[in-house]
């Protein structure tokens, strides 16, 4: 872990100066997470981590910190739209909070909506505890703290989203994260805390988008509670330019009888990380994932489920398809772990990936570890090709074989949207699906 | 100028000579019935006419309307009017039945410079085959062949074949695992199909799809060639005294 800190990205994150905040408190907690980064470095490929995710190329590069134009980069706010996304719109560009893009004026009752910069201007104190939980979850620990430290350093606004208690948020809250075109490569950081009080529910539709004329490199943090019996859908449509580093990491704490449901795309980015952290804290909790990476190009896309079974009945399914084209690679890990007294969990993990090119790879691991008794659990990982007897069934009708292979992929992949409740989003979604498919 | 065309043809499959000489001519109009003992080389002859991957033709020619059928793909022969009616049709999950078709079917006419239908034009032409066919409109939404029972596969081939209107097709054992009832209504789906300008070449083990579907010509495929041809009197001749009797009379090596 530990290398010289004269590493060009080391150097540059830690020569950064810190946001300024006029908090006390903050400004210590910035401090302290700038030097556990100095003293802990880049992980490297012996971190079990990020054993298939070298850092080395990034290591070697430059960012600057942030883009002093980024208020005034030109986005046209019409392209940003989303089928079946009606609610309140935030919009980032290059981390920063826009409000000439963004719609937040007359939130629905209940839900209250504010980009970081604004509520640290404000009282911060109600900010402090989930601001200073800045490392990651216990038994995530190591995974990726150089970047939640530099995250926690460095990250000056984001989004701070609450749901009052029993209120149903009817339009899902649209945030839109741009990394546009800069003077130079710029590094970008945001911060999330999102809260859904007891019985309240959400659909929270989060974008990545950008421009290829520079490159970036973001860190992406969201701290998601859901109080008792709170339900989220949360969608994520990573679709940033192949110039992007994005490195995020969601945590979810979900409390009794709480059910969180996501739907994640991976579709963009030259490097993507997400460590997707979620704890089971209350009996009867229920976490749903469901995800399509599918790197092409030289894309190197990452994704790290790690749940948390804590409390009784607790229940969790994943499903996840990669696949991987050209000389892209995908990276899959999924750990659960039922903790001593979870008993009578639930835990489902599949990941089936496909290889469409033979210089392709994708690295998969499902892991499970249980230490409650009368626990459900199964879990399973494939990597293979497009079937050879449904290929030639499909051509031996007429259909051309790239037609063939586009048909048998979407269908691959399209399984994992099957349980997206919102139509015009999910027919959306899979069109991007279709449109990031080979078409060789 | 004959529809199809064979000609001395000889196949591998993993090395193993499977076809040793075969040859065969099937004019428009005509149903032709290949039968042969297990191992003859029948569901052999409907791959490699098809064109699927792993059958290598090593010696012999198959020209189709005029046309070298073995230079073609897959999906270039269908386009070109031939139709292989899976002995086991494949399940495709996720990939519904109707867009599958349609896929298909204007794939095929976008080839020969026909106009394609979009999805409601399609639908009623499915409409009407389906009718015709007596189908049931549930299989349409369903995904391709998943689930389906054994009989619901065989007669979505055939469904399949009424939609795309091949010139020349083949039906590879499309009576085994058929109760008699689906059995008849395969055959029945066929016989709508049969017309002065459509071919079919009927591979099947058993006599017994021949009593509802009369072909024109019964040919005896074994050891890699059609060693006896007839009538419809040569599938009851066999169905009498088994394939044995075929042996006897052919023995392997012996020319035909």
């Amino acid at each position: 872990m530990n290398q010289p800190a004269t590493l060009p990205l080391v150097t540059a994150l830690l020569d950064a100066p810190l946001p300024p905040s006029g908090i006390d408190w903050l400004d210590a907690m910035r401090q302290e997470n700038r030097e556990a980064f100095a003293a802990g470095g880049l992980p490297d490929t012996r971190v079990e981590a990020w054993k298939y995710t070298a850092l080395r190329a990034l290591s070697q590069r430059r960012f600057a910190p942030g883009d002093a134009g980024a208020q005034t980069r030109a986005v046209d706010a019409s392209t940003l739209a989303l089928p079946g996304v009606d609610g309140p719109r935030l919009v980032f560009v290059n981390g920063e909070f826009r409000a000439d893009l963004s719609a937040i004026d007359a939130p629905p009752a209940g839900l209250t909506l504010q980009p970081l910069s604004q509520a640290l201007k404000g009282d911060a104190e109600p900010l402090r505890f989930a601001l200073s939980r800045s490392a990651s979850l216990g038994h995530a620990r190591g995974a990726g703290d150089a970047f939640t430290h530099i995250n926690a350093a460095s990250a000056a606004d984001g989004v701070v989203l609450r749901v009052a208690a029993h209120h149903k948020i009817a339009a899902p809250v649209h945030l839109v994260f741009i990394g546009a075109a800069a003077d130079a490569a710029v590094a970008w950081h945001v911060r999330h805390i999102i809260e859904l009080g007891e019985g309240a529910e959400l659909s929270l539709v989060e974008q990545h988008i950008g421009s290829d004329e520079s490159s970036h490199l973001a860190t992406l943090v969201s701290d998601i509670d859901l109080r008792e019996g709170a339900v989220l859908h949360h969608v994520l449509l990573q679709n940033a330019t192949t110039t992007s580093t994005l490195i995020r990491q969601s945590r979810l704490r979900l409390h009794t009888k709480a059910h969180a449901m996501m739907h994640v795309l991976e579709l963009g980015g030259a490097l993507v990380r997400h460590d997707l952290q979620a704890e089971l804290i209350g009996d009867d909790a229920q976490l749903d994932t469901r995800g399509v990476f599918m790197p092409h190009g030289r894309q190197h896309l990452d994704t790290q489920l790690a749940i948390r079974h804590q409390a009784l009945n607790t229940r969790s399914s994943s499903n996840w398809r990669g696949v991987a084209s050209d000389r892209a690679r995908g990276v899959f890990r999924g750990a659960m772990v039922v903790a001593p007294g979870a008993d009578g969990s639930d835990a489902s993990l599949s990941n089936k990936n496909l290889l469409l090119s033979p210089n392709a790879e994708i690295d998969t691991k499902p892991e499970l570890e249980i230490y409650a008794d009368e626990v459900k659990a199964a879990h399973g990982a494939t990597v293979g090709q497009l079937d050879e007897r449904s290929l030639f069934y499909l051509r031996s009708r007429g259909i051309p074989l790239h037609e063939a292979r586009a048909l048998l992929t979407t269908a691959f992949c399209r399984a994992v949207l099957d349980d997206l409740p919102n139509e015009a989003l999910r027919e959306h979604l899979a069109e991007l699906l279709i449109a990031q498919l080979p078409t060789h | 100028m004959s529809m199809l065309t064979i000609e001395n043809l000889h196949a591998r499959v993993e090395g193993k000579e499977i076809l040793k000489g075969l040859s065969l001519t099937v004019n428009a109009g005509e149903v032709h019935a290949i039968m042969g003992p297990n191992g003859a080389g029948k569901s052999t002859l409907g791959n490699v006419l098809s064109g699927r991957d792993g059958y290598e033709v090593t010696a012999g020619s198959v020209i189709y309307n005029g046309v070298d059928l073995l230079a073609l793909d897959p999906e270039e022969r269908a386009a070109a009017g031939v139709f292989l009616a899976f002995q086991y049709p494949v399940e495709i999950p996720g990939v519904n039945n109707t867009y599958f078709l349609r896929a298909a079917f204007n794939a095929q006419r976008k080839v020969r410079g026909e106009k394609e239908l979009d999805s409601m034009q399609f639908l009623k032409l499915v409409r009407e085959k389906l009718k015709v066919m007596q189908i049931s409109d549930e299989l349409l939404h369903r995904a391709v062949n998943e689930g389906f029972s054994g009989g619901e596969k065989k007669r979505n081939e055939i469904f399949q074949m009424a939609v795309l209107e091949p010139q020349l097709a083949i039906l590879d054992e499309t009576d085994s695992g058929l109760d008699i009832d689906a059995l008849k209504q395969v055959a029945q789906g066929v016989n709508t199909l049969r017309s002065p300008e459509r071919a079919f070449l009927m591979i099947t083990h058993y006599q017994r799809l021949l009593d509802y579907v009369v072909p024109d010509f019964v040919h005896v495929l074994a050891d890699g060639r059609i060693v006896e041809s007839g009538d419809k009197s040569l599938a009851l001749k066999l169905e009498a005294q088994g394939y044995a009797g075929v042996a006897e009379r052919h023995p392997a090596g012996a020319s035909a």
